[in-house]
């Protein structure tokens, strides 16, 4: 994607990065959902963090996918 | 703390990646010329988002209203359409390394010389003035010590662009544009359902404030007192429009040179189309969070100075602020990365700028002229490491003289609108001469210096430098850049018909008229950079017609 060398596409970082914070904030979510902040933010009950990090999940697991080491661009 | 942990972990190891791939000059001053369209165009906006761009105009959104979307839109994406149209065959055919080594090429050394003498002296002090401010916000929402925020984020800097050179610098670039977007994207989302939509945004702030001039684009830009900024439309459109934007986006160095590492001319045509869509979109994650922090903060923000006094929230925290508001751990970790990330971009950025600029345009024009391409790449390696330097260096001295910040657009505007002034004569008009071009831009930047000392002196001189005696700060600066432009122009000019021209096989690839440049014609309608160019202008004007 980068360009004709065999190198690791730059998409391919950015979604093992989206990947990972994916699975942290949608953990971070969840745990919310058990264990309530003392002081909740505005809007807390959209439980933002599970549908945000779900989201990055997604998106991140996308360009892993797509991009990885090995397939045809 | 993981997040943020993880981003650094994983922007090093993309130089570490990278660090094979930066042998020659090429290579690591110009990213071996082989970026596509898409990562040279991220590259290119995300280089201009530095975190002074994020919380700077997210605070100027909650002083001034949505004016400060100007600086998005008109401010931005004609000057980024002209720069991938008109000028950029004439920066990627001439094959120069940087905007001073064009300046070379067309007016010769003693140009070449000031300009980069100038851009190496900005670019640092930008560069530690961004990174006082991140090191602000790292203490204000996390607590971390000042020094330790500085230190930790710009060796990190310096080690990745050290190791792969602009190559890396991109690269990080386009993951921190992704990572600033879904950090930051969140804030507008939730502040608008909380508010209730944009109707009633519009009407809380007209309560909050007494006035509804704070959500209007234009509509109140017919007098210098109608508008929270105390400009006229003039000094939007001529001196921002014009002179201020298409000095800063054709001419600045530090984002025109992510456009120079296009693979060829069509993707380095594209790269700032593709830029200026996204620009067109920043003011969503920028401008609206300012807005809503109008509507919604249950506090008052003010100045920095009065803010430490009063040990208060200075407009600077609007967009922490905000990020504060909703997010809990994680997701704050995210917007935090996002406000990292937008650092590290533009400090990337700054560096790799100066680096290319010292080593080829002062070092080897004026210092050593002889050397292997593999000792000026030690040299680049080396600067990288010392700009870092002497950026902490400026940091802190911006942190002992805190006045400083308020000069940062002053400063810019002495040298961007006269350059502009420069480049594009010498780029549409073969008849300017090299005497012209170095006079021009010498008297443009001393004339902008001049005006503005003569305010700082008699403050009375305001009514004639920005027309009216009610400008406010942002307005002089307008008015400034567009006069400097002026001077510039008309000494060019002048100069240049009463010296002798250069001859028309010298500025072949240089120059409107004596350069060839290559059709489209064979190519789709839909790969054509002017069709792109025309879409994305098209949405430009829809904006300003729905926020008039």
């Amino acid at each position: 994607m980068l360009h004709e060398k065999q190198q690791i596409s730059i998409w391919y970082f950015i979604g093992i990065l989206v990947l990972i914070y994916g699975v942290l904030i949608l953990g971070a979510g969840v745990a919310e959902l058990f264990a309530p902040l003392e002081s909740p933010r505005v809007l807390a009950e959209l439980h933002v963090g599970i549908w945000w990090g779900a989201l990055l999940v997604i998106i991140g697991g996308i360009y892993v996918y797509f991009f990885r080491p090995g397939r045809a661009a | 703390m993981v997040i943020i942990v993880i981003y650094f972990a994983a922007v090093l190891a993309i130089g570490f990646y990278l660090k094979g791939q930066a042998e020659t000059g090429e290579d690591f001053f110009l990213a071996g010329r082989e970026m596509t369209a898409w990562i040279a165009g991220l590259s290119f906006l995300s280089a201009n988002l530095g975190s002074l761009e994020l919380m700077g105009w997210a605070a100027a959104a909650y002083q001034y209203g949505i004016l400060a979307a100007h600086w998005y839109w008109i401010g931005a994406i004609p000057a980024m359409l002209f720069l991938g149209i008109v000028m950029m065959p004439f920066y990627y055919i001439s094959k120069t390394h940087s905007v001073p080594g064009y300046l070379k090429l067309r007016f010769g050394e003693p140009s070449r010389a000031l300009s980069a003498i100038t851009f190496a002296f900005m670019t640092v002090l930008m560069s530690g003035i961004n990174m006082y401010s991140m090191a602000l916000v790292m203490k204000v929402v996390l607590g971390w010590d000042i020094n330790f925020s500085i230190w930790v984020s710009s060796i990190t800097v310096a080690i990745y662009v050290a190791l792969g050179g602009l190559k890396s610098a991109i690269f990080n670039e386009v993951l921190q544009f992704v990572l600033i977007w879904l950090g930051a994207l969140l804030i507008p989302i939730l502040g608008l359902i909380e508010v209730g939509g944009w109707d009633n945004l519009q009407a809380r702030i007209a309560q909050n404030l007494g006035s509804g001039d704070y959500t209007r684009l234009w509509s109140t830009l017919g007098s210098f007192t109608d508008n929270p900024m105390g400009i006229h439309w003039t000094g939007i459109v001529l001196g921002l429009g014009w002179v201020i934007s298409f000095g800063y986006w054709t001419t600045d160095f530090l984002v025109v040179q992510r456009v120079l590492a296009a693979k060829d001319l069509r993707a380095a045509k594209m790269a700032p189309i593709i830029g200026a869509a996204f620009k067109m979109m920043v003011p969503f994650i920028v401008i609206l969070p300012g807005l809503l922090g109008l509507a919604l903060l249950p506090v008052k923000l003010s100045g920095e100075a009065a803010a430490v006094a009063a040990g208060g929230h200075s407009y600077n925290e609007v967009l922490p602020l905000m990020l504060a508001r909703y997010c809990g751990p994680g997701l704050l970790g995210l917007g935090i990365t996002a406000l990292i990330a937008g650092f590290m971009s533009g400090m990337a950025g700054n560096v790799s700028a100066f680096s290319t600029v010292w080593t080829y345009d002062i070092y080897r024009a004026l210092i050593r002229k002889k050397a292997s391409d593999s000792h000026y790449v030690s040299m680049g390696r080396w600067c990288t490491i010392i700009g870092v330097l002497v950026s902490i260096g400026t940091a802190y001295l911006v942190m002992q003289f805190l006045s400083i910040m308020d000069y940062v657009q002053a400063l810019f505007s002495f040298f961007i609108a006269p350059l502009f002034g420069t480049v594009i004569l010498g780029m549409l008009w073969g008849r300017a001469t090299p005497a012209g071009g170095f006079w021009g831009l010498l008297l443009g930047t001393v004339s902008s210096i001049a005006m503005w000392a003569w305010v700082k002196m008699d403050p009375s001189a305001l009514s004639i430098i920005a027309l009216s005696s009610n400008a406010k700060d942002m307005a002089e600066n307008m008015y400034r850049a567009l006069w400097s432009w002026i001077v510039c122009v008309v000494v060019t000019v002048g100069v240049s018909l009463i010296t002798r021209p250069l001859p028309e096989k010298e500025l072949v690839g240089l120059v409107y008229g004596c350069t060839e440049i290559p059709s489209e014609g064979h190519l789709r309608l839909s790969e054509r950079p002017m069709f792109w160019a025309g879409i994305v202008f098209a949405a430009f004007v829809l904006l300003n017609v729905l926020f008039w």
